[in-house]
């Protein structure tokens, strides 16, 4: 099958199955649909460029604060969406400069401590965030006329911002930037001595994934209507690392993939009761131990052992 | 004629260890200069303190005239000036026509007209003419790391020409290169010397290559130079010759 027939067919199945579910399905759509925006955004920095990043919910909890703050203020999504994406591009691209001097895990130390810190300003600064009160009422945009306050309407709109990030992402990862960042990865020594400026595309690596994530926090602040400190704490940026590696880190598809395991998989799971969670956490670790490249490795090693 | 490379008393101590003490010399435009010694003589360190990749403990490194000591390796490549490694340095997860477009597309306007522009950054044809002068086509679309050695050290070479550089500094590209291969790369890096009037320093282990690459020949032994001529000279030279098989 052609790879645009594949994509008009899941896209269809994306657009229909909804319609068929109940409200709490809906909902678990439109969030598989902003974690992959905030994955997208980690593949980017992590899978692509090899920067470990421990920081991303960070980034999401930014993004969210401010659509929760600057909406429940009567400002459009759209202005929290320019001031997010413009706050974590910058900040994304502080958080670069300590990889330009370390790598690896202590790499992921150093973002770690960034991640700990935002989450204690969301949760101590509560003149601002309101602290672990959290704030609710956070309303669903309004579009040209279009209300996206039904579950229904407002997964859509999450799906078309993916659609939106999927194609820009795209774009990026297969212009000459994106084979810079393959080098970063790769060969960082060799990199630099064909003229690629590693300190520049280390930061933007950066930048661009954490800005990402902000997207995604723009997007999940009106999808739940209520935010508390608590959800952007290290726990997602685990979760969102873990969504990296399962899908497959450093190829296109695997944060689609790698946001369905852990969003809707426990879900599925649910007919075991009080397993589930169990149950969930074997599958990722059997996974990984026989295919450490994830989901999107799977098909590789079918293939190879299918030429043998 | 002017000196494009000089390196005046350069130095290099990791800890206690001088790996390069005090070396100076000259590479002439157009020359193919040979830079030989035994294990440890600090021919590496010196090719890294040249183009940045270390910092030199004291000494100068001047291009064209101009001071370079200092400046970062991607910057004095943009400068004209590239590499290549004596172990394996290719990038081996993309194939090797994206490795040799990556060799090249720095060198292209700016970072955000690249980002914006096409995919091979108008490098497609300038990748091709490697391929072919290196002999690369049957593996051109494969990713670099399933080559073998040799193939895989071609590229190596073959990406330090794809920006048209001026000076070229090999570290052993003969190694583990097999000899039908080998004088297929000494011929292509003849022809590029004269076509091009590209510059080449080379690091070599084989003597034979060398001797027949190089129009002239610096002999380093424990961080120092003790022997420069042409290679003949070089071959009958008594110091030369206790260097390498001890006094």
């Amino acid at each position: 099958m052609r790879r645009e027939t594949v994509l008009a067919l899941v896209l269809a199945v994306l657009s229909v199955v909804p319609f068929a579910l109940k409200p709490y399905g809906i909902y678990l759509l439109s969030l598989w649909a902003v974690m992959t925006i905030a994955a997208i955004g980690l593949n980017l920095t992590l899978g692509y460029a090899g920067q470990v990043s421990l920081a991303q919910a960070a980034f999401v909890g930014i993004g969210a604060y401010s659509a929760a703050l600057m909406t429940t203020h009567g400002w459009p999504l759209g202005a929290a969406l320019v001031v997010a994406v413009a706050l974590c591009f910058a900040l994304g691209w502080l958080l670069g400069y300590p990889a330009l001097r370390v790598a690896h895990h202590y790499l992921a130390f150093v973002t770690l401590s960034f991640g700990t810190l935002v989450f204690l300003v969301f949760r101590n600064e509560e003149w601002l965030t309101k602290g672990v009160y959290g704030i609710s009422g956070i309303p669903r945009p309004v579009l040209f006329g279009w209300s996206t306050k039904a579950a229904l309407d407002f997964y859509f709109f999450c799906l078309a911002a993916l659609v939106l990030v999927a194609a820009g992402t795209w774009w990026l990862v297969r212009s000459p930037w994106g084979r810079a960042f393959t080098a970063l990865r790769e060969n960082p020594v060799r990199a630099s001595s064909i003229g690629v400026d590693v300190r520049r595309y280390t930061l933007m690596a950066f930048a661009i994934g954490s800005a990402l994530g902000g997207v995604a926090g723009v997007l999940y602040a009106p999808l739940v209507q209520f935010i508390e400190p608590g959800a952007f704490a290290l726990g997602l940026s685990f979760n969102l690392l873990l969504m990296v590696i399962v899908g497959g880190s450093g190829r296109f598809l695997g944060p689609f993939l790698g946001a369905a395991v852990s969003v809707l998989l426990p879900e599925w799971l649910r007919f075991s009761e009080g397993l589930y969670l169990m149950l969930y956490a074997l599958f990722v670790m059997a996974l990984l131990a026989f295919c450490p490249a994830g989901l999107l490795g799977l098909k590789d090693l079918f293939l190879r052992k299918k030429l043998r | 004629m002017r000196p494009i490379l000089e390196v005046s008393g350069l130095a290099k101590s990791f800890g206690g260890v001088a790996a390069v003490n005090g070396v100076s010399f000259e590479v002439r435009a157009g020359e193919i200069l040979g830079l030989i010694g035994p294990n440890g003589s600090g021919k590496s360190t010196l090719f890294n303190c040249i183009l940045g990749q270390l910092a030199p403990s004291s000494g100068e490194v001047r291009v064209d005239g101009r001071p370079i000591t200092g400046m970062r390796p991607c910057d004095l490549n943009r400068l004209g000036i590239s590499r290549t490694f004596q172990l394996l340095q290719v990038f081996p997860g993309i194939s090797v026509r994206e490795n040799l477009l990556l060799a090249g597309q720095e060198h292209q306007g700016s970072m955000w007209s690249r980002l914006l522009g096409p995919r091979d950054a108008g490098l497609a044809r300038a990748a091709e003419r490697m391929i072919e002068l290196f002999r690369l086509g049957a593996v051109a679309d494969q990713p670099a790391g399933s080559l073998s050695y040799g193939q895989q050290k071609l590229l190596d070479v073959a990406m330090a020409f794809m920006a048209g550089p001026r000076l070229v500094l090999l570290d052993e590209p003969a190694g583990g290169v097999n000899p039908t291969m080998l004088s297929g790369l000494r011929e292509r890096l003849r022809a590029i010397n004269e076509s091009e009037r590209a510059t080449f320093v080379v690091i070599e282990h084989n003597m034979e290559f060398v001797m027949s690459l190089c129009t002239r020949v610096l002999v380093l032994a424990e961080g120092r130079v003790i022997a420069e001529g042409p290679p003949e000279a070089i071959r009958s030279n008594q110091t030369v010759i206790d260097a390498y098989l001890g006094s």
